[in-house]
């Protein structure tokens, strides 16, 4: 506890430097004109942030069970790609990679004789995607790998080809495992979606980062920023409780 | 004399360096019920397994209805539509019902309209005895239901030959019964089977043919009459003395 105290003292200390050392929650009270303008400004920024995060999500779930097969491969050679992929990806910090995506990408296009111009929004929902990908590659991995053996040798026996295996028999039952590491992978998506900020989108940091430039009142409008990340955090813990009920990963097999 | 539906020669097969069949040679008619018995690390599921290529043989010939099993992939796919197989362990899809778990290859690997499968799959359910159980889950089920399940699912294949993988021990022993009925009169309709069991009261009942394993060579093989009358091995009496105890 004194710990952390220590820590924070100067925290609170640099963050509040450019205002008063009392609170000035007024900033944000909705009661008044004016807090309520800068609440609507704050809360305005959650479209971008659920939006970056649901497509990159999406991307990183189907791009992950890409990567995730050939490490499932009899073959070393499959299986090495895979570790490669993985090792490499998941390596790269998210700041750099971001970097990379948004200005590195359009360089190498360009001199590939392409135009693809890649936007802040493309850019983060790419840099979302890829970086998180290698993660829930190896939750596939690890959740196809759990499903025992005689189910793909029963799926074979009945004539069923690799990919209808996968479809049918090993994915459906390999996914009410894996859904609970994959939410906790969709929350922080979610709030790595933040970095998004940095190259100029218009999400719920970013407005944050806005009003404490022309406010002054860092503190209590991250302290808000916090709260509209926990309801959100919250949103989707309850939307993969009702999924795991209705897939029945709740119940044992 | 009928074309052999399976035919082995001098099949080898090594797991790195261990030598897991030495040489083995099996023959079975069409319409032909072959037993294999014998003590446990022996290689009865290993030959099993490799008739239909759940492992690959290293060496000799594998001939499934005249097709030799290669690595080519159309031969492995030709001889799985053959072959169907039953498992120890059942192996039964546990998110879905068990119609579903029975129409599953008709439909996806077969190509048959919903329909036509479902009404197979209710045609093979009343075979095995239990076509009431066609909504629930495996879960739901006993130890015997699921084995039976498993039997029909393999015949909504309609494979010219049955592979029965010690079928019935990993059931209670009141459960054993109700498995070993419904393999007597598939064996009665004319089904070409080969079954890894040490159920000796059914192999006398059923088999053409017995064959006795012991360190990845087959040791004794013969009639049911000369097998349990008079074995020359004396592995294989000495097994066969352990096993008939109980
Ligand atoms: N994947 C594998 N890798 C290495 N060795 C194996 C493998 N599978 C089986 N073996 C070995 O091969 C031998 C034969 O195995 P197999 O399963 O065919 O025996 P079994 O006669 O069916 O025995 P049981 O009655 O216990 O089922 C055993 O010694 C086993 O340990
Ligand atoms: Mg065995």
């Amino acid at each position: 506890m004194k710990k952390l105290f220590v820590m924070l003292v100067p925290l609170l200390f640099l963050t509040g430097c450019s205002s008063s050392s009392t609170w000035g929650w007024y900033v944000i009270n909705p009661m008044t004109a004016s807090g309520w303008t800068n609440v609507k400004f704050l809360i305005s920024g959650m479209g971008d942030t659920i939006v970056i995060s649901l497509i990159a999500a999406v991307i990183s779930i189907a791009l992950g069970l890409v990567v995730a097969l050939p490490g499932l491969a009899k073959h070393r050679g499959w299986r090495l790609l895979n570790r490669i992929y993985v090792e490499f990806v998941r390596s790269i910090p998210l700041l750099p990679m971001l970097f990379w995506v948004f200005y590195g990408l359009p360089i190498i296009f360009r001199e590939m004789g392409l135009d693809i111009p890649i936007d802040p929004f493309w850019g983060a929902v790419i840099t979302l995607a890829l970086s998180d990908s290698a993660f829930t590659a190896e939750i596939f991995r690890a959740g196809i790998q759990s499903i025992a053996r005689g189910q793909t040798e029963a799926a074979q026996t009945i004539g069923l080809n690799y990919l209808q295996t996968m479809r049918y028999v090993i994915l459906p039952q390999a996914i009410r495992r894996i859904l609970p590491p994959l939410a906790n992978q969709f929350i922080y998506i979610v709030k790595m979606s933040a970095f998004a900020s940095v190259i100029g989108m218009q999400e719920l940091t970013r407005r944050a980062n806005e009003l404490v430039v022309t406010e002054y009142r860092p503190l209590e409008i991250y302290s808000l920023l916090i709260l509209e990340y926990l309801v959100l955090v919250l949103v989707i813990s309850a939307g993969v409780r009702w999924l795991e009920r209705r897939l029945g990963s709740d119940e044992r097999n | 004399m009928p074309a052999a539906a399976i035919e082995l020669r001098s099949v080898n097969k090594w797991y790195d360096t261990f030598h897991v069949l030495k040489d083995i040679d099996l023959s079975v008619g069409s319409g032909e019920k072959t037993v294999i018995c014998g003590p446990s690390g022996s290689g009865k599921s290993t030959v099993v397994r490799c008739i239909n290529r759940l492992e690959e043989h290293q060496s000799g010939s594998i001939k499934v209805d005249g097709v030799e099993l290669t690595n080519n992939p159309q031969s492995v796919a030709a001889i799985r539509s053959e072959v169907g197989m039953v498992f120890q362990q059942f192996n039964l899809f546990p998110h879905l019902s068990v119609l579903e778990n029975l129409t599953l290859g008709p439909i996806k690997a077969r190509g048959l309209s919903r329909q036509a499968a479902e009404e197979r799959a209710m045609h093979y359910l009343e075979r095995v005895k239990i076509p009431e159980q066609a909504k629930k889950r495996p879960g739901q089920l006993s130890g015997g239901q699921q084995q039976r399940v498993a039997i029909a699912r393999s015949l909504c294949m309609e494979p010219k030959v049955l592979l029965f993988d010690e079928p019935t021990s990993a059931l209670d022993p009141e459960m054993i019964s109700e498995v070993l009925d419904v393999m007597v009169e598939l064996a009665e309709d004319g089904m070409t089977m080969v079954v890894v069991t040490h159920e000796m009261g059914f192999a006398r009942r059923v088999a053409d043919q017995m064959i006795f394993m012991d360190g990845g060579e087959i040791v004794e093989r013969g009639t049911p009459e000369e097998f349990f009358g008079a074995p020359r091995s004396v592995r294989c009496q000495k097994f066969l003395s352990q096993i008939l105890q109980h």
